[in-house]
C-alpha cells in the first residue's frame, strides 16, 4: 500500500508510519478518532486526514488539531464473496465483450469506494445475470481508457479485435466503451470493418455500476441480446431509450449522437429513426433499412489505416481570418467545418478556405444544426464556398464526417476520389432523403415515456 | 397492559430524530424543498440492482429475487423537481445553508463538529431513493458534555448527520412501489442519542426535548411528517431493533413498551422451544409438502380462489411447534404474524395460514385433520401453509423456516416499522455499516468558517430561555408559549406581533396555535395554508376588515384552496356597516314592544337575535356598541 497524502498531512502520517487503508487512532484536541485511513484525492487540500469510522462515515480531521497518530492495524484486502462460476452452455450463441474502459466495465469496492476494472465475465454476470441466459459471454480486455482519452489510432486496435472475434465464430461482439466519444468509435468501426457477419454493439453507462440505479443493467442486457440475436450486421450503439428502465434503442453508429451530458437516454438517432428498440423480452425492428447478417459465412476484414490529423471546427460569429490557417500550420491535414444553418461560414473567411483547399487540404462542410442536410446552393455565401472548393457532406453528422475524412486520408485518397467518398454513403452515414418522422429528435415511438 | 419492570428487564433505548429543515433549496440541487399536494406531471419507471455478492450473507438468493422483480415508479414535477431528483444529473455541491443549521444544532448540544464533512452514499434498495442510495454526511459527534437532562437521568447525544430526505411513498405493492419526488432531497437532520434511555416515558421525554431544541433554531419545517423518530430498542438477552418512522410523539412510549413486551415474549417462546428439546438444527431440513391436490376440494373460499388462479398450496412442517405459533407476542399480534411478515417480505406473498389459527378461514376441522395426517404430523406439531405461485411460495416458506430457527436462539436483530397502534412489524434485517461508501460527486466541506460565523453571530436561544422570554416579554402563558414552540411558529409569532399593531400577543399566539390545532382536529388541512395567508388574515382583523369570529371560516376556505386571497374572503365573510345597521333596525322594530316595556333590560334578548344573524361576520363588540346606541336612541325618542 502507498500513502496518497501530500504536504502537511503526508509529513504527519509518514512520521507515524501510516499507509492508506491502515487502521489508525488519531488524537485531535479532546477527541480520539479510530478508523481506516482513506486515500485523499489530489484536488483536495493537504490539511486534513480522512478516516472511515466503524459506523461507516468518513470524517476529515484538521492536521493542526492532531496531537498523535498511531497505527493500530495494517490494511487488509477487502473480503468479498466470489461470484458464482458460470460455465458455457451448449446451444447459446457466443458473445465476447471487448472492454475498452469506461464505468461499465468496473466495479466498486465498498470498503474504500474505489472503482476498479472488472476482470472476469463472472463479475459482470454477478451484476447482470440475465446475460448468461442470452449468450455464452466471454471477456476480452483490450484497454482501460476513459473514452475522452481514446485516440483515433486506437480505433484500429478495437476494429482488429472485433474482426478476430467475429472470424472465430462470435455471433456478435459487444464493445464496452465510455460514452463521451462512443459515437466516434462507433463510426470508425462502421467504416473500418468490411464484410461484417454480425452486430458490433457499443454499450456504456451514464450511471456507474456502483449505483443500484445504474443503467448498465438494461444497456448490457440489451446489447448482449442484440449481439446474440440481432439481425443487423452493422456497428450500432445500444443505450437507454427513455429516462425509464423500459427499453434501449439500437442506433446506427454513424447516426448516433450524445445529446445530453448526463441523462440515461443521452444518445439519439439523428436524421433517421433508430433501427430497433430492445425490451426485456424482444428486439422490435423500427427501421428495416440496415445491412443484414450474410447468409454465407464471410471473412470480416478490418481496414484500419487512419490519418488522425483532421480538425473539427465550428463556425461561430467570432471566427476570423487566420484561425483556419493556424489550424493548418499546426499540422492538420484535413478540416471538417460544422457550419451554421445550411452549412455556412462567415463570408470573410471564404477566401482563406479557398487557399487552404488549393494547398491540397480538403475542407468538408457539415452543419452544427445536426438535423437536416447541408445545402450550399441556396444563398450567395454557400455558392462562394462551393467555388472555393469545399466538400458538402449532405446530412452526415460533423463527428462522423471527421472520422470519415480521417479514414479517407488514411487510405491515401485525394482529389475527386476523396470528394466522391465523402459525398456518397459508405455505411449509411449520408442519405438521399430524410423522413419527416426523424424530427423532432424525440422519436415518437415512445421515447418520452411517462 | 400492565407495565413491566424495565430496569429489571435491562431495557435500553436510543432515539434517532429526523427533522426536515426549512432551507431555501434542497440539499443537492436548487429545487425548493416543498411538499406538493397535486398529481405529479410525469412518471418514470425504474429498477434497482445490487449485485448478487453485494447482498451479503442474509439469504442473498431470496433478497435478490425480491429485488430484481420490483419496479419503482417516480412522479416528478416539471416546475419543482429537476434532473437531480430523477438521478439524471450529478448532485450539486452540498447546501451550505443546511450545513449551517446542522452545525448550529450541534453547537447548541455541545457536540464536536467534524473539521471536514464528507458526504457518503448509504445503499437503500427499497426504491425510496432514485439512486438506490441515500446521501448522508456526519456533521458532529457527541462528547462528554453533549447530553440532555430528563427526569430519569441524562441522555447523551452520539451523532448528528445531515441527510437527504427520501421520496414520498404513494403506494406499495409486492411488485413495486410508487413514489413522489417532491420530498426527495429535502435536507434532514438525523440526531441520534446513545442507548441511555431506560424507560418508555423517558424515551418520550427525550424526544420532546430534542424536538424543541431543533425547533428553537427557527429553521426547521413543521407539519405532518416533518419530524419523525426512529427507536433502537433492546432488553437484556434480546436484540437491538431499529424501529422506523414513529411520527407522533405520543406513540413513542407505547412503541417502546410493546417492543419490550415482544422481546420478552419471544424469549419465553425460545425457552419453551428449549424445554421441548427444539434447537435451530431441528428445522435445518424441515420438509415442505405440496398439498395443492389435497386442498383442491376445500370448503374455504380463500383457498379455492387462490388455487383457481393457478397458485400452489405449499405446507412447511414445524415439528414440536404446536401451540407456539398462536402465542401472542404483542397485543393482537401472534408469533405466527412475525412468521407471516417474513413470508411477505422475502416471498412477496400476501400472507400465510398456520395450524394454530385453523380451523379458520373456511378451512374445516376435517380438512385440518386431513392435512395433519397427510403431513405425518400430530397436534403437538405445527405447520405453515402458503398459497402462491410455486417459486414465491418456496421463498416464503424458506424465510419462515429460517425465522423459526432464529426463534430457538432468541430475538433476531431487525429493522421494524411502527404500526399505528404501537406494535411493530418486520421490514428487513438490520443492515450492517458496510454498505456505505463515499459520494464521489460531492466535494467535502471544511466546517471551520461556518463554525466561526455561527459563534460570532451567537447561538439560538435554548427552548427554556425562549419560553421565559415569550412569557415575560409578550405576557403569554407558558402553555401558549410551548405551543408556539412545538408548532414551530415562534419566529412567525414574533414577526406578526411586531408588524401588526392592534392585536394582543395572546390573541395572535392562540390564533396561530389553538385555532389551527382545533381546525386540524376537525380534519381541516391547515398545513396547506401558506404562512403569508395566515399573516394577512391577522392583519385584516387588526385593520377591522375582518371579524375575529370569521377567522376559522377564512382558514377553512384557505385550507381548501391555498391560492385564495384572504382579503377577498374577508369581503365575502364580513358584513358592511350598512347591512348591520339594517339588521339592528329590523330587530328593534320587531321587538319594539318589549323595549318599550322593559327598556335596556331587553338588551340581552336583542343582542342574541342580532348575533344569531351576524355571528362570524361582525365582531360582537361592534354589534353590542351599535345595538346599545340604537336602543338608547329609540327609548330617547319615545320620551
Ligand atoms: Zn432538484
Amino acid at each position: 500500500m502507498n500513502l496518497s497524502y501530500s504536504g502537511r498531512a503526508r509529513e504527519l502520517l509518514e512520521s507515524a508510519g501510516a499507509k492508506d487503508y491502515d487502521l489508525l487512532r488519531v488524537t485531535a484536541g479532546r477527541r480520539i478518532y479510530e478508523g481506516i485511513l482513506m486515500p485523499r484525492p489530489e484536488i483536495l487540500d493537504d490539511l486534513h486526514v480522512v478516516l472511515k469510522m466503524s459506523n461507516g462515515y468518513n470524517v476529515g480531521i484538521d492536521v493542526e488539531k492532531i496531537s498523535s497518530v498511531e497505527v493500530l492495524g495494517r490494511a487488509r484486502p477487502p473480503e468479498r464473496p466470489s461470484p458464482p462460476r458460470v460455465s458455457p452452455r451448449e446451444g447459446l450463441p457466443s458473445v465476447p465483450i471487448v472492454v475498452t474502459g469506461g464505468t461499465i466495465a468496473s466495479r466498486v469496492d465498498y470498503s474504500t469506494g474505489a472503482v476498479k476494472p472488472t476482470e472476469t465475465p463472472e463479475e459482470l454476470i454477478d451484476l447482470v445475470p440475465e446475460i448468461a441466459e442470452l449468450a455464452n459471454v466471454s471477456y476480452v480486455p483490450l484497454m482501460a481508457k476513459l473514452s475522452e482519452d481514446i485516440r483515433p489510432e486506437e480505433w484500429g486496435r478495437i476494429a482488429n479485435k472485433v474482426a478476430e472475434e467475429l472470424n472465430s465464430g462470435a455471433s456478435g461482439v459487444v464493445v464496452a466503451h465510455g460514452t463521451d466519444t462512443m459515437h466516434y468509435t462507433a463510426s470508425a468501426l462502421a467504416l473500418m470493418l468490411e464484410g461484417l457477419t454480425g452486430p458490433v454493439v457499443l454499450v456504456g453507462s451514464q450511471r456507474s455500476i456502483d449505483r443500484p440505479s445504474t443503467d448498465a443493467v438494461l444497456n448490457v442486457t440489451a446489447a448482449v441480446r442484440v449481439a446474440a440475436e440481432g439481425p443487423m450486421a452493422e456497428s450500432v450503439i445500444v443505450m437507454h431509450g427513455s429516462t425509464s428502465d423500459d427499453f434501449a434503442w439500437v442506433i446506427r453508429g454513424v447516426r448516433a449522437r450524445k445529446m445530453h451530458t448526463s441523462r440515461r437516454d443521452a444518445f439519439m438517432s439523428v436524421n433517421e429513426a433508430p433501427l430497433a428498440r430492445v425490451t426485456e423480452k424482444s428486439i422490435e425492428i423500427l427501421n428495416p433499412r440496415f445491412r443484414r447478417r450474410p447468409s454465407e459465412p464471410t471473412e470480416v476484414v478490418a481496414r484500419v489505416e487512419i490519418e488522425p490529423r483532421v480538425a473539427l471546427v465550428h463556425a461561430w460569429p467570432g471566427i476570423e481570418r487566420g484561425f483556419l490557417e493556424a489550424v493548418v500550420s499546426s499540422g492538420y491535414r484535413g478540416i471538417v467545418m460544422a457550419g451554421t444553418g445550411l452549412g455556412h461560414v462567415p463570408n470573410r473567411i471564404v477566401d482563406e478556405i479557398g487557399a487552404i483547399v488549393d494547398s491540397g487540404i480538403p475542407v468538408v462542410v457539415t452543419s452544427q444544426c445536426l438535423f437536416g442536410r447541408v445545402d450550399l446552393k441556396v444563398y450567395a455565401t454557400g455558392r462562394r464556398m462551393l467555388q472555393a472548393g469545399v466538400i458538402p457532406a449532405a446530412d452526415t453528422l460533423p463527428e462522423v464526417a471527421t472520422v470519415k475524412l480521417m479514414v479517407a486520408l488514411g487510405r491515401g485518397m485525394e482529389g475527386e476520389d476523396l470528394r466522391r467518398f465523402m459525398t456518397t454513403s459508405q455505411v449509411g452515414e449520408l442519405t438521399e432523403t430524410i423522413s419527416p418522422s426523424a424530427y423532432p429528435p424525440c422519436f415518437s415511438g415512445g421515447a418520452r415515456v411517462g | 397492559m400492565a407495565d413491566l419492570d424495565y430496569r429489571e428487564l435491562g431495557l435500553r433505548v436510543g432515539i434517532e430524530i429526523h427533522q426536515r429543515l426549512a432551507t431555501r433549496e434542497k440539499l443537492f440541487c436548487h429545487c425548493p424543498p416543498l411538499m406538493r399536494h397535486d398529481e405529479p406531471h410525469l412518471w418514470v419507471r425504474r429498477r434497482l440492482r445490487v449485485s448478487y455478492s453485494e447482498l451479503g450473507s442474509i439469504d442473498p438468493a431470496a433478497r435478490f429475487e425480491t429485488l430484481r422483480a420490483r419496479v419503482f415508479e417516480y412522479g416528478a414535477y416539471s416546475d419543482s423537481t429537476c434532473e437531480v431528483e430523477l438521478d439524471e444529473a450529478p448532485p450539486l455541491p452540498l447546501n451550505l445553508e443546511a450545513l449551517e443549521v446542522s452545525i448550529e444544532v450541534a453547537l447548541m448540544l455541545n457536540m464536536d463538529v467534524v473539521d471536514e464533512v464528507h458526504v457518503m452514499r448509504k445503499i437503500v434498495v427499497d426504491g425510496s431513493n432514485t439512486t438506490g442510495f441515500q446521501r448522508t454526511a456526519l456533521v458532529a459527534l457527541g462528547g462528554e458534555k453533549s447530553a440532555i437532562e430528563t427526569s430519569e437521568g441524562d441522555v447523551r447525544l452520539s451523532t448528528l448527520c445531515l441527510e437527504e430526505e427520501s421520496a414520498y411513498i404513494v403506494e406499495t405493492t409486492p411488485q413495486g412501489a410508487r413514489y413522489r419526488l417532491d420530498r426527495l432531497g429535502i435536507p434532514l437532520i438525523e440526531l441520534a442519542t446513545g442507548a441511555d434511555i431506560r424507560s418508555p416515558d423517558q424515551a418520550r421525554e427525550a424526544a420532546l426535548k430534542l424536538g424543541r431544541i431543533l425547533r428553537a433554531t427557527g429553521r426547521v419545517q413543521r407539519g405532518i411528517g416533518s419530524i419523525r423518530q426512529d427507536l433502537n430498542v433492546s432488553v437484556e438477552g434480546g436484540a437491538r431493533q431499529e424501529i422506523k418512522g414513529v411520527q407522533e410523539l405520543d406513540l413513542i412510549s407505547e412503541v417502546v413498551r410493546r417492543e419490550a413486551l415482544r422481546q420478552v415474549n419471544l424469549l419465553r417462546i425460545r425457552d419453551e422451544m428449549r424445554s421441548r428439546g427444539l434447537s435451530p438444527s431441528s428445522f435445518e431440513s424441515a420438509e415442505t409438502l405440496d398439498v395443492t391436490e389435497h386442498l383442491s376440494g376445500s370448503k374455504s373460499k380463500l383457498v379455492r380462489r387462490s388455487l383457481s388462479r393457478g397458485s400452489k398450496a405449499l405446507l412447511l412442517k414445524l415439528p414440536g411447534m404446536g401451540g407456539l405459533l398462536g402465542r401472542e407476542v404483542q397485543p393482537n399480534r401472534r408469533f405466527g404474524t412475525e412468521l407471516s411478515d417474513y413470508a411477505k417480505v422475502f416471498g412477496g406473498v400476501a400472507g400465510i395460514l398456520h395450524s394454530d389459527e385453523l380451523p379458520g378461514y373456511g378451512i374445516t376441522e376435517q380438512e385440518l385433520s386431513y392435512l395433519y395426517r397427510e403431513a405425518g404430523l400430530d397436534r403437538s406439531d405445527a405447520f405453515v401453509l402458503v398459497l402462491a405461485s410455486g417459486e414465491k411460495a418456496k421463498l416464503a416458506l424458506d424465510a419462515v423456516r429460517r425465522r423459526v430457527m432464529q426463534a430457538a436462539l432468541g430475538v433476531p436483530e431487525e429493522t421494524r416499522r411502527a404500526l399505528p397502534d404501537g406494535n411493530t412489524a418486520f421490514m428487513r434485517p438490520l443492515p450492517g455499516s458496510a454498505r456505505m461508501y463515499p459520494e464521489t460527486d460531492v466535494l467535502p466541506v471544511v466546517t471551520g468558517p461556518l463554525v466561526r460565523k455561527i459563534l460570532a453571530r451567537g447561538l439560538p436561544e435554548m427552548p427554556d430561555r425562549v419560553i421565559s422570554r415569550l412569557v415575560t416579554h409578550y405576557g403569554l402563558t407558558e402553555d401558549l408559549a410551548n405551543m408556539l414552540l412545538d408548532d414551530g411558529r415562534i419566529a412567525q409569532f414574533e414577526r406578526v406581533a411586531s408588524e401588526i399593531s392592534g392585536l394582543s400577543p395572546r390573541f395572535i399566539a392562540s390564533t396561530l396555535t389553538s385555532t389551527l390545532r382545533g381546525l386540524a382536529g376537525e380534519g381541516v388541512a391547515v398545513h396547506r395554508i401558506p404562512d403569508s395567508a395566515l399573516e394577512t388574515t391577522l392583519r385584516l382583523v387588526a385593520e377591522g376588515r375582518l371579524a375575529k369570529e370569521a377567522i376559522p371560516n377564512v382558514f377553512r376556505k384557505l385550507a381548501e384552496n391555498p391560492e385564495l386571497d384572504p382579503s377577498d374572503l374577508a369581503a365575502s365573510l364580513t358584513m358592511s356597516e350598512e347591512e348591520l345597521d339594517e339588521i339592528i333596525r329590523r330587530v328593534l322594530y320587531e321587538e319594539r314592544e318589549v323595549v318599550q316595556r322593559v327598556g335596556m333590560r331587553a338588551f340581552g334578548r336583542l343582542m342574541g337575535r342580532v348575533m344569531s344573524v351576524v355571528r362570524g361576520r361582525v365582531d360582537g363588540s361592534v354589534v353590542s356598541r351599535k345595538l346599545r346606541a340604537a336602543m338608547e336612541e329609540m327609548m330617547g325618542s319615545q320620551k
